[in-house]
């Protein structure tokens, strides 16, 4: 039994840790097929990495060892983010409360990634920066109502309970509507936090209303590597949370969990690229009116689940 | 449960009540020596640091030997006050507040060494020290005392020390003005607790804090718990009593600061967990009231952090921004007392009593950070820093580890406490017996808010002393601090790490805390403290894979200016400032902040230079406080005449209300 779980656990660290770019390749194909484009190889963002991993450094002569923190500390987190998401009833790392750390690795990134930004005493970067921190701070109470909900269904604090479903069942006729507000106010909080349209533009690296791209400007070469792979597997890690609350398996057959969660993540990646195709990006002064409105929708998913 | 401590005590012999007593004596006395001896030489001021480091030695024993066996009695001995003897005993709650008060009080002692040496402060260095001693016995004295009138006496030394040291430099009128802000401040609260003891005396006939007996539903169990709540709130800084902190915590000198905000607000905690530890069935909105003040408090606190541009009242909004999570664990525990639900109990007590230790840990490391940096550049002021990294590498290191550990990060210790808050909130709103559980359930989102509020503002102000291009003279001129400030730093960050990567460490006190409130499982029970070491090691692990992979490629690479998009001359004024950092969240927050700021209007097409300015005041002080004491200022002037200011007068007039008193009972 134990090599089996040994065997799962490795399967999950090279699924989650291989195929986060190949996530962004969909997006690309699904925007170019919008705009009646042939578009980039699916496989372009790994060809991107590759080169980006074989070319040399330049760093700025105000930074210091914090510039450099910042892509270790994005890849980090996100990495052990992967081992916390369950497939087929398991995660490698599982424990009461890994929710919680799951929803503050990804602030620690933030953390180091901001601070990254500042070190450089850049105008364009300290503006991304405070953006990215303003932004998050307020779809983390959406998150939080969000875990609030499958915590109160499932009775448990950990994500392998939380999203197996509890006593009653996932999606039973009584919590069914509370979950689709979730989902909804989760996939708000997935654009957010990974900066896609209708909050920043992954494409616009000169524009003064972006927020990721602009602090990362002063990164080249293996560091913007780590980042833009940072950035992949959170989206990646991300994205497998809402499709695990959406589509919730309720069996333990690995072969059908790991099926439906990659044709899940699939639907996400086409979807945040139909999203990219049919929306412009927000005046970012209406940002944060959007961001609560994720906040309230995920809160009154807690109210209904009080009657 | 034992361990070394008990070989330790066993060979000394000593009660952990006499060692905490010895304790306080050693505090109490060690700034005494110092004023016989001349103000020149430096014999003073070590030997006033050999006796603080005694005590804490003493103190922290006291505590150890506490943990691994509490005392069932203590040191009762007869005493002339009606209603009670002069009782001391250490149990697992005063245990936790008197290691910390130790613990602290002693590095703040090294600290000073280099901080405030009586060279460079001949006018003041010496009775700085004296007040210094005295407020770490009051706090030690009142964290053992059982007695309430003994605990009050703790309590007054304590009040009245923190005033004098506050006021340590007593000819600047803006420090005079926060002083005389806290001692008003002091003084209510004190009469708060005089009629709250008061009406627990009337209740039981015994001067201490055992409310067993006392209808806590009724008016006099109301009149009590909101008299603690007024009392110990306004000394613990719980918002909207918060007002004399900012400016007591910014001006006092930087060691006292730590001390303040790392311990002496949380004697207002210690005051209410042990005042709620002796009602067994307290009403559910208690508990409610004290969850919801504790969120308003942590949101505000922070948002009013991050408008700040002086780094020490940064800070000190941090204290009540921490003040606020305890408080939730606190509620969070009376609601578990009060629905019959143990491990809400136990889960927010940890939660609670763990934070207390952190902040004291991790808010002392930051605000001796901050001493540093003022001991090297001279200013407080944000927007005058910037490139201290290069400057100051230790210090920025260690802050840097303050920093992600209030932000309540893993893998450190900040992160370990509120997690114990969330399991708590979450297994509230888990509870199926009721509808209780939708009062609790917005407490975990606004804990989340927090959490990301207080990134964004420690960023601010890590990115604004610490990194960039220095903005300012004092800034290019900054060199880094002795070892006599970096030891303590050290030391603390070690303690937040160590508690972040190895929780199971603190489980034992916080048992025998909890054992006080009744809870009889063990901690290691309810949460998994070996997989949040585990998850810990995990991070630190994958942290340094990336950072040696990356460093593998790095390893030639070219120096150039900030590409800045294609700018090539960016200057120091061109950064970000951390004004412009907070704006959008400062704005955001407007309704509560009320900022107020200047911004010139510019007219045609070439305007002259102008100039902006923006402050984010403390709008409960300004809008509510000072102008509803002016009101009744102006109100009671008729009584003046009463006022002379003349101590016969006063001597006269206790006089007389005691024959009044004697003549009417």
């Amino acid at each position: 039994m134990i090599p089996r779980i040994l065997l799962l656990d490795v399967a999950h660290v090279a699924v989650f840790l291989l195929l986060p770019p190949l996530l962004l390749g969909v997006i690309n194909k699904t925007k170019a097929a919008f705009a009646g484009r042939v578009g980039p190889p699916l496989l372009q963002p790994y060809y991107d990495l590759v080169k980006l991993w074989r070319k040399g450094s330049v760093f700025s002569t105000s930074t210091s060892w914090v510039f450099k923190a910042g892509p270790v500390a994005a890849v980090a987190t996100a990495a052990i983010a992967a081992l916390l998401v369950p497939v087929a009833r398991h995660a490698p790392l599982s424990f009461e409360g890994d929710a919680i750390l799951f929803a503050y690795l990804f602030a620690l990134g933030r953390f180091f990634t901001v601070a990254a930004a500042l070190d450089t005493g850049s105008a364009f970067e300290g503006m991304g920066g405070a953006r990215e921190a303003t932004f998050s701070s307020l779809a983390e109470p959406a998150l939080f109502f969000g875990l609030l909900v499958l915590g109160r269904i499932s009775r448990s604090l950990s994500l392998v309970a939380m999203l197996a479903g509890g006593p009653e069942g996932h999606w039973p006729p009584r919590t069914g509507a509370s979950l689709v507000l979730v989902v909804a106010a989760l996939f708000v909080v997935l654009l957010v936090e990974n900066s896609r349209i209708p909050f920043d533009d992954p494409n616009t690296h000169l524009e003064l209303t972006m927020i990721h791209e602009v602090m990362v400007l002063d990164h080249g070469g293996p560091a913007l590597g780590a980042v833009l792979y940072g950035a992949s597997l959170k989206l990646f890690v991300l994205s497998a949370l809402v499709v695990r609350i959406a589509l919730p398996y309720l069996g333990a057959d690995p072969w059908i969990a790991w099926g439906a969660l990659l044709m899940g993540l699939l639907a996400v990646a086409v979807s945040i690229g139909i999203v990219e195709s049919v929306m412009a990006r927000l005046r970012l002064v209406h940002v944060p009116s959007l961001l609560v409105a994720a906040c309230l929708l995920s809160g009154f998913g807690i109210v209904l689940l009080a009657r | 449960m034992s361990g070394p401590l008990d070989t330790l005590a066993g060979p000394v012999g000593l009660s952990s009540e006499a060692l905490a007593l010895i304790a306080c004596a050693l505090a109490a006395l060690s700034g005494v020596p110092g004023l016989f001896l001349p103000r020149d030489g430096r014999a003073g001021e070590r030997l006033s640091f050999a006796l603080v480091a005694a005590a804490g030695v003493a103190g922290v024993t006291a505590a150890g030997v506490a943990f691994a066996a509490p005392s069932p009695r203590g040191i009762s001995l007869p005493w002339a006050v009606p209603g009670g003897a002069l009782e001391v005993r250490v149990d697992g709650l005063s245990a936790m507040f008197l290691a910390q008060v130790f613990f602290i009080s002693t590095l703040g002692a090294v600290y000073a060494l280099g901080y405030w040496p009586q060279a460079e402060h001949r006018q003041n260095g010496r009775k700085l020290r004296l007040f210094y001693g005295l407020l770490t016995a009051g706090m030690g004295l009142l964290v053992v005392a059982r007695n309430s009138v003994l605990f009050l006496a703790g309590w007054e030394v304590m009040a009245l020390c923190a005033f004098l040291t506050i006021t340590t430099e007593d000819e600047k009128p803006a420090i005079r003005e926060v002083g005389y802000l806290y001692l008003s401040a002091t003084r209510i609260g004190t009469l708060c607790l005089f009629a709250m003891f008061a009406l627990l005396f009337g209740a039981t006939g015994r001067f201490d804090f055992d409310g067993r007996g006392v209808n806590a539903g009724g008016p006099v169990g109301t009149a009590i718990f909101l008299l603690a709540l007024a009392g110990f709130g306004l000394k613990a800084g719980l918002m909207p009593l918060h007002v004399w902190l900012p400016g007591a915590h910014a001006s006092a000198p930087t060691h006292v600061s730590a001390l303040m905000s790392g311990v002496l607000i949380k004697m207002g905690i210690y005051g209410l967990a042990r005042t709620a530890a002796g009602f067994a069935q307290p009403p559910l909105w208690w508990g409610g009231v004290l969850l919801a003040l504790g969120a308003v408090s942590a949101v505000l606190g922070v948002a009013f952090a991050i408008g700040q541009h002086d780094i020490k009242r940064l800070l000190a909004y941090h204290s009540v921004e921490n003040i606020g999570i305890i408080c939730m664990g606190l509620g969070l525990a009376l609601v578990g007392r009060a629905v019959g639900h143990p491990e809400l109990v136990l889960l927010g007590l940890a939660g609670a009593l763990l934070h207390v230790w952190n902040h004291g840990l991790f808010k002392a490391l930051l605000f001796f950070g901050s001493g540093s940096v003022i001991h090297a550049t001279g200013t407080r002021e944000l927007d005058r820093l910037g490139g201290l990294l290069r400057r100051m590498p230790a210090t920025a290191l260690l802050f840097l580890v303050g920093a992600v550990a209030i932000c309540g990060l893993p893998p450190l210790n900040g992160f370990v406490s509120e997690l114990f808050v969330f399991l708590g909130l979450f297994h509230a709103a888990a509870a199926r017996d009721g509808r209780w559980w939708i009062a609790t359930a917005f407490a975990a989102p606004a804990l989340a808010l927090v959490g990301a509020l207080a990134l964004a503002c420690f960023v601010k102000a890590f990115g604004a002393v610490f990194l960039g291009e220095p903005r300012s003279e004092d800034a290019l001129r900054a060199h880094e601090s002795p070892r006599t400030m970096l030891g303590p730093m050290i030391a603390l960050a070690a303690c937040c790490a160590c508690i972040g990567l190895a929780p199971s460490l603190v489980a034992p006190a916080l048992d025998s805390a909890a054992a006080v409130w009744g809870v009889s499982t063990g901690l290691a029970a309810a949460v998994p403290l070996g997989r949040i070491a585990l998850a810990g090691a995990l991070l630190l692990a994958a942290f340094t894979l990336a950072a040696a992979a990356l460093a593998s490629r790095i390893r030639r690479s070219n120096a150039a200016p900030t590409w800045d998009c294609g700018y090539a001359a960016p200057g120091a004024r061109m950064q970000y400032t951390s004004s412009s950092f907070a704006q959008m969240l400062v704005d955001l927050f407007g309704f509560a902040l009320l900022p107020r700021e200047r911004a010139p209007r510019l007219v045609g097409p070439f305007p002259p230079p102008a100039a902006y300015h923006g402050e984010v005041p403390d709008a409960t002080l300004d809008r509510l406080v000072l102008p509803s004491l002016n009101a009744a200022g102006r109100a009671f002037e008729a009584l003046h005449f009463i006022q002379r200011g003349n101590v016969q007068a006063y001597l006269g007039y206790i006089l007389l209300t005691l024959v009044l008193l004697l003549v009417w009972t």
